[in-house]
Order: structure tokens, then sequence, then C-alpha cells
């Protein structure tokens, strides 16, 4: 796997920030993949990385060749981290409000006296 | 991959990596752990983190304590450089019921007869801890400053690093097909890599324990349930314990991080495999979570997920070995509470194979109990 030179300058800077949502440094994330991670959803349970407001999208691809060079392996062989709902976060409050049409209403609650907002 | 070893662990999350450790630390190195997928990829990656010793059974509340006493020194005794981020910043445990208040009277009277630091609590002083708390409806709390929550990534990493350092082999990726009995006792295992000669398997395979057990033969009575849980994006600190209600069947806590997480248990959820997220939930949990906290409802939720419980009919573990099935044994069933046993599980486990009488009593909780009809059932879950 070939990389230019100007992508191998900025990433031979070790405490570079690799994951920006979650302030996770290269060299954290060679810690990581030299103790033995080697899939994205590992380092991602290790480091946070990809789990903050853009849900991976500047780090994904850098992640995955870093481990790719460690590896041996192309890029195409890193399995993808599993991505998870809801694809917008949304506030609880709304959430709360959402229309009636599921079987299941919340009278079940043994709250006493609580009513739902 | 080894061919021989003196032990095999089969299941790479909290359980079988502590059972690990602590085998490598009692002097059994040769011991290979199998984990079909990577770590953390079963119930423990999945789990609501918390930790309480703040039971309702005196087998579970001692498991619990010694389970806690170890969390308080756990990066120095495995060596681990990273942070397990165990906070002790409590759980306050909500009473709507009068079913619920009086059994929390009986719950604390024992915890606190075995040096547990539990106290009753009037709604305003759960207001003190938690000044966010929607006391209306409220009889009153409980609440353990020992108790908190705890990275499970970061302490199963850790406790697998460190049984690697000792010589235990992780073998990630790595499914165990088959177990091979001789005689009544165990000689190998198969697995997709191979088979290896070993006198000892230890099931701690999750919510695949039943198949796992299935092939020495036993039909263990436990069963397998989606549990769905949620985070938010990350805020200042707002809520310093683990809220739970159990009449709600909800509980909410505060990361280190700053996210908020809760999760619900749905007595209508079916059994079976389903680990998928519903919409249903993200209502219900809503709806629950504001009538409590009613300050959460500007937060944003950016992810759901859900795992399984593996349940056992009295919601205690299953531990130890099996007669007649000679280098078997198991650490199953933990009915949801099973991260936070996972230090003492794992040390009870280590004794009993090296035929040491395990430092916490353990009679009650081996197999034989359902056959016998000795269940004492735990009242204090989720
Ligand atoms: C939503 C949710 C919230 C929870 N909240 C809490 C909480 O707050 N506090 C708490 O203490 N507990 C909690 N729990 C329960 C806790 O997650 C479990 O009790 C605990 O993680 C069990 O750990 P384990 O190692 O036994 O199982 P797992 O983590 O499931 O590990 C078992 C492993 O075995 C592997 N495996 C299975 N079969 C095979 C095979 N044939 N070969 C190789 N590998 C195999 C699986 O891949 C899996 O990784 C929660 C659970 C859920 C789902």
């Amino acid at each position: 796997m070939k990389r230019s030179v100007e992508e191998r300058n900025w990433l031979e800077q070790r405490n570079v920030i690799v994951c920006r949502c979650e302030d996770v440094t290269l060299e954290e994330i060679r810690r990581a993949i030299a103790q033995g991670a080697t899939t994205l959803d590992e380092l991602k349970r290790l480091l946070r990385v990809g789990m903050g407001p853009c849900q991976g999208r500047t780090c994904r691809e850098l992640l995955a060749r870093e481990l790719a060079e460690h590896l041996g392996k192309p890029v195409a062989e890193i399995m993808p981290p599993t991505f998870r709902p809801p694809a917008k976060p949304v506030k609880l409050g709304l959430l709360s409000r959402m229309v009636e049409n599921a079987p299941r209403g919340d009278e079940g609650s043994s709250l006493e006296g609580g009513e739902s907002r | 991959m080894r061919s021989t070893a003196d032990a095999v662990i089969i299941g790479g999350g909290v359980i079988g990596s502590s059972i690990a450790y602590h085998l490598a630390k009692e002097g059994v190195r040769n011991v290979v752990l199998l984990e079909r997928h990577s770590f953390c990829t079963g119930s423990t990656g999945r789990c609501g983190a918390g930790v309480r010793e703040q039971w309702g059974s005196e087998r579970n509340c001692r498991l619990a304590q010694a389970s806690i006493n170890a969390f308080e020194h756990l990066e120095e005794e495995l060596g681990y450089e990273g942070d397990i981020e165990f906070k002790q910043k409590g759980y306050l445990i909500l009473a709507h019921t009068e079913k619920e208040w009086e059994q929390f009277k009986k719950n604390v009277a024992l915890q606190n007869s075995l040096g547990i630091p539990s106290r009753l609590l009037t709604p305003q002083e759960a207001k003190e801890i938690v000044p966010i708390l929607n006391t209306e409806g409220m009889l009153g709390a409980t609440y353990n400053k020992r108790d908190g929550h705890c990275n499970p990534f970061h302490t199963t990493w850790a406790y697998a690093q460190a049984a690697r350092r000792l010589g235990v082999e992780l073998q990630y990726f790595t499914e165990a097909t088959g177990i091979r009995l001789e005689g009544g006792r165990v000689v190998a295992v198969d697995t997709t890599r191979g088979t290896i000669s070993t006198p000892v398997v230890i099931n701690a395979a999750g919510p695949w324990a039943k198949p796992v057990a299935k092939m020495v033969g036993i039909d263990l009575p436990v069963y397998t349930q989606r549990h769905q849980i949620l985070a938010t994006e990350p805020t200042g600190p707002i809520i310093d314990p683990m809220v739970m209600s159990f009449s709600m069947g909800i509980y909410c806590q505060q990361t280190p991080h700053g996210s908020v997480i809760m999760g619900m248990g749905d007595p209508n959820e079916p059994k079976g495999y389903d680990i998928g997220s519903s919409w249903e939930f993200l209502r219900e949990m809503s709806r629950l979570i504001l009538r409590i906290l009613p300050a959460l409802e500007s937060l944003r939720v950016v992810r759901q997920w859900s795992g399984l419980y593996t349940v056992t009919p009295d919601a205690h573990p299953i531990l130890g070995g099996v007669p007649g099935i000679e280098g078997y044994y198991q650490a199953v069933g933990f009915s949801g509470h099973g991260f936070m046993l996972a230090p003492a599980v794992g040390r009870i486990i280590s004794e009993l194979v090296v035929g040491k009488t395990p430092f916490i009593d353990i009679t009650g909780l081996d197999l034989g109990r359902f056959e016998r009809g000795e269940l004492q059932v735990e009242p204090s879950v989720v």
C-alpha cells in the first residue's frame, strides 16, 4: 500500500490527532495496535475513535490504513466498524413525544401518579 | 495455536478474561482462551457498566463486595497502563411502591450486616445527591457510596493483557466447536483452528453458554433475552450516582466521558438472540427517564444498541464444576449482572480448578440447585 510523501510526513508526527472528535493521537492508536488490536471495532472499544459527533467520517480511513500497514493486509480486508443508530442525534424530549402507534403504551409502568410528558 | 494446554477457556468476555488472569496467577499458565470474535463482542461490550453491592441476596452481596474490593486496585494489580475508569459515585435506587420500600428495608439490613455501608434515604436526601431528581411519588431511596461504574472494554482488555503476559494464549477469532470426553473426563477441545488436548475446559461463553454446555451433554436452565440501551451526547457533570428503579425497570448513569447511558428491561421482550434496536425502546426509555430526570429532556441521543442477558430461574449465576464430568467448569447465567462480579468469579473458578477452597462460599450456586429445587430468587434486578 502506497502513501504519498505528504501523508507520510504528516503521519510521522506522533502526537498528531487522528480522531478529532475524541482527541485521540496517532501514538495512542499505534500503542493499541502494538498491544494486539487488529480491527476497527477494537480500536473503537479501547480509544473511542469514531464514536464522536462525526461517527468516524474523518478518521475511519486513516485508522484502516494504519491497521492495514501494521498487519500487512490490503485496506479492503480491514473489517468496517459497526454502525449504530440513530443516524442523527435526537433529543430525549422529542423521542418521548413520538406519536403513539406502537403496540405498547406506558400504562404498564408501576410509577404511581406519573404523567407521561 | 498450542495443541496441548492445562486449561482451555471458552469465551473472551470479561468473565473468561478474568478467569484466564486468575488461573495464570494461580500458576496454571499453559492456558488457551478461545474467543469466536474479538474481545468484548458479546454481552460485556454492550453492558451498562454498573457495579453495585446493593443486592437482595447474601450471595450476590458477597460476590459484588469482593469484586468492588478488587476493582479499587485493579489497575495496579494487573499492571494496566490505561484507565479502567472505575468511579465510585454510588448507586441511588428509587422506591415508588410500598412493596419496593419494604424490600429495600430488608435489603439494607442484610447489606449492613455484611459490612456494606448502604443507607435508606428520604426523597429529600436523595435529591441532595441528585439535584435534578424529580421526587414526586417517591417513597424513598437506598444509596451506597461504594457502588459505581467501570469501563468494560478496558477492564476486559486489562485482564486479557495481564493473562497474556503471564503466559496465557489469547486466541481471538477462534471458535470452540466441540468438547471431547473420555470416561467422564474432559480430554480435548475442538476448534476452528484445530484440536487442543486439555484436561480442563471452562465454559464462559455468556449468551452461548447453553450451546457450549450441550457439547458435554448438559441442558442449562438459562434463556437469553435482549436488553436495549442508549447513550447521549456528552455533557457537563449532572448525575453522580447510577440512578435505578426496579419497578420502572430502568437505570441511568453518566460516564466519566460525560455521556449519559440508560437502559430498560422490557417484561414483554421475547426470549432469543435478537440484538436489533427498536424505536419503541427510544420512546419508552425517554418517557420513563424524563419522569424521574426531566432535566435530561434537551440531551441528544447519539447511539442505541442492545445486548443479551443470560437469565437463570433465580437470577444468580451458575458457578463451578459438575459431578460426573471431570474437568468441566462453568461461570454462566449472570442474569444481567456479570460484569460487576467478574473479579470475584475469576478468582473463585481458578481456585476450584487448582483444588483450593474458593475464597467466597459458593454453596448453592452450583448447577444441582435447580434439580434440588433450592432456589432463592434475587429480587433486585432490572
Ligand atoms: C444492555 C445490558 C446492560 C447490562 N448492564 C450491566 C451492568 O450495569 N452491570 C453488570 O454487572 N452487568 C451488566 N450486564 C450484564 C453483563 O453484560 C454480562 O453479565 C457480562 O458481560 C457477562 O460476561 P461474559 O464474559 O460471561 O459474557 P460475554 O461478554 O458475552 O462473553 C462471552 C464470549 O464467548 C464467546 N463465545 C461464545 N461461544 C463461543 C465458542 N463456541 N467459541 C469461542 N467463543 C465463544 C462470545 O463471542 C462472547 O464474546 C448488562 C448486559 C446488557 C445486555
